[in-house]
């Protein structure tokens, strides 16, 4: 058991959907309550990262990050070095890749509430961000939980995204995933099924979670 | 008053300390679909102090008209004033966000916010006050509604009737200026609505706010209106006081909206000036009614309208009643529905409709054909012009 890649891929998880719950808040503020037409083009994109292989969602990044790109270059002119191949890279990476576990399951529990409610909040003196933050945030918890474990556990196991981006260096982008795959290659499989399998519980563990937050009473069955 | 008064601070939006110039009013024209299509909404109608019900079919306009004035949906053009202030104006481009407009809306599923205790749902409303005076302002309504005692408990563990005052009150806690009830009390039995519509009643004697009642059930015009509105395909068709629009609607319309089963063209046969009523005759048939006495003349052509409700069968002829009306007729169909059945009575070329209970279909062994006798009393038949 490589305790060193746990903790990277563990310290990345937990930041990429921390750092998803900002982001996807307001992202799916607007995806819930815009009225553009064309907002069906930025659904879309949104979900990308759900059909596209990670590779080449990874290969973008990656000529994205890099020295020839202007983000590379003001990154670098900025700290020194290219956001490819560090923990900085892996961290953006991953936000594009898990964007869509965090957004889909925010906006889906936005739109549950009621308008109604809405319309009362606003009839009593309160503006759409009041509403948001007092009626809809609040009423949302579930949506919440579920956009937050699904992109820990999302991150947690991936794989094509942190290869391309962060390559394999131990302490840095070694992740979980990355360190079975290397054991696997070595024919160490009692250690492979090991972090395999810690991998497994978490996994299980985080969507026992998201499901237990989102059962309704009679989902439990009549035997409770 | 159990109000306090407000920081100054408030005043702007609670206006308590302000005297309120309480009339609404409404010019507005606005395109809204229904299931039968695009109806244009056209209205033009004062509102001052006190009830005014907006009366109408489902489908009439009548929560769209509510949802422009609380500023939820914009008016394609006109213009709304609220005690003498605009809150929309097409011409000045001018529309006042709903936030900022300060007008009550009870909707009809009441949207109660399910996360929140009776007193915070109260209280939500009460914004840049100290928690202290949003209690005590939020205790004396929950008190005036008698709810007191639930304000710890959330919507979902109180009953349909409670749930209605917590959101009377918290819609009445920030002092609007004006109120707008949409079926609100539509789910309430007769006497639990009366008890509230005393509260209400109370709270507006102080406040004098127009307080606009959507509803589509004619026996609640007549328990509410100080005046009616009565909306059709996004029209007002008639206004005034419910016993002048409702009782002896001039209009077929009106009547059919009021439960007017039975409308019928009449001849003035004979006036009896002394006794205040007058004969009719129906049109192809040869069933004269006495009816109550309006301005006519005999020959004049008029209508004749009768709930259904209103009318009774009898399996014998019928003697020593005070009814004046007793025609001889057959039963050609039963139709039930729900827990009332329609009779369709042919009474010699008329059919009247006729509502009974199910007792009193199964008591009577009513069917088709059998022979009846329909019972109509005077001051059953309402007369509107032809």
């Amino acid at each position: 058991m490589n305790w060193e890649a746990f903790w990277l891929t563990v310290r990345l998880a937990g930041l990429v959907s921390a750092l998803l719950v900002v982001i996807g808040i307001p992202v799916a503020y607007w995806l819930t309550y815009s009225r553009w037409r064309w907002k069906f083009l930025v659904e879309a994109a949104v979900a990308l990262p759900i059909v596209l292989p990670p590779t080449v969602l990874g290969f973008y990044v990656l000529v994205a990050l890099g020295s020839r790109s202007p983000v590379g270059r003001w990154w670098e002119s900025l700290t020194g070095h290219t956001l490819a191949f560090t923990f900085e890279g892996l961290v953006i990476g991953s936000l594009l890749y898990s964007l869509p576990f965090a957004v889909q399951p925010f906006a889906a529990s936005f739109g549950a509430v009621d308008r109604s409610l809405l319309s009362a909040s606003a009839s009593l003196g309160h503006s759409p961000l009041q509403t948001f933050r007092r009626i809809v945030l609040p009423l949302s918890k579930a949506g919440l939980v579920t956009g937050f474990a699904l992109s820990f556990a999302h991150t947690l196991g991936e794989f094509g995204v942190v290869l391309m981006v962060g390559g394999n260096i131990p302490g840095v982008t070694r992740t979980i995933s990355i360190d079975i795959y290397d054991q696997v290659e070595a024919a160490n499989y009692s250690s492979a099924n090991e972090t395999a399998l810690v991998l497994l519980v978490i996994s299980f563990v985080v969507l026992s979670v998201v499901y237990g937050v989102n059962r309704k009473a009679w989902v439990v069955g009549p035997w409770r | 008053m159990a109000v306090t008064p407000v920081v100054a601070g408030r005043s702007a939006t609670l206006k308590s300390t302000l005297p309120i110039s309480s009339e609404l009013e409404v010019r507005i024209r606005k395109r809204f679909p229904n299931p039968e299509g695009t109806f244009s909404l056209n209205v033009h109608f004062r509102a001052l102090a006190g009830f005014t019900i907006l009366f109408g079919a489902s489908g009439a306009g009548k929560t769209t008209l509510l949802d422009c004035i609380a500023g939820l949906t914009e008016p394609d053009e006109g213009r709304l004033t609220a005690g003498g202030e605009d809150l929309y104006d097409s011409e000045k481009k001018m529309n006042v966000v709903a936030w900022k407009r300060n007008i009550g809306y009870v909707h009809q599923d009441l949207a109660l916010f399910p996360h929140m205790t009776a007193q915070e749902n109260v209280e939500y409303g009460l914004r840049g006050l100290s928690s202290s005076e949003k209690k005590e302002r939020s205790l004396a309504i929950l008190d005036l509604f008698q709810i007191a005692d639930l304000r710890e408990r959330p919507p979902a563990e109180i009953s349909g009737g409670e749930r209605q005052r917590v959101a009377l009150a918290r819609a009445l806690v920030t002092e609007p200026r004006a109120l707008l009830l949409d079926e609100a009390l539509a789910a309430l039995d007769r006497p639990t609505k009366s008890l509230l519509v005393g509260d209400l009643r109370k709270w507006n004697q102080h406040h004098r706010v127009p307080i606009l009642f959507v509803t589509h059930n004619h026996e609640e015009v007549f328990a509410l209106g100080d005046e009616v509105i009565v909306l059709d395909a996004g029209r007002i068709v008639a206004q005034g006081r419910p016993h002048e629009v409702m009782r002896a609607p001039r209009m077929e319309m009106v009547a059919r909206l009021s439960g007017f089963e039975n409308i019928f063209d009449a001849t003035v046969m004979a006036l009896h000036e002394t006794r205040g009523t007058m004969a009719c005759r129906l049109e192809k048939s040869e069933i004269e009614l006495e009816t109550p006495l309006v301005r006519a003349e005999a020959g004049s052509k008029l209508r004749v309208g009768i709930q259904a409700g209103d009318l009774l069968l009898a399996t014998e002829d019928p003697h020593g009643l005070s009814a004046r009306n007793i025609l001889p007729g057959t039963i050609r169909r039963l139709l039930q529905r729900d827990v009332i059945v329609s009779a369709m009575v042919d009474c010699g070329g008329i059919e009247f409709e006729v509502h009974l209970t199910l007792a009193a279909r199964d008591g009577l062994k009513l069917g088709p054909g059998k022979k009846v006798w329909v019972v109509v009393k005077t001051h059953s038949c309402h007369v509107m012009e032809a």
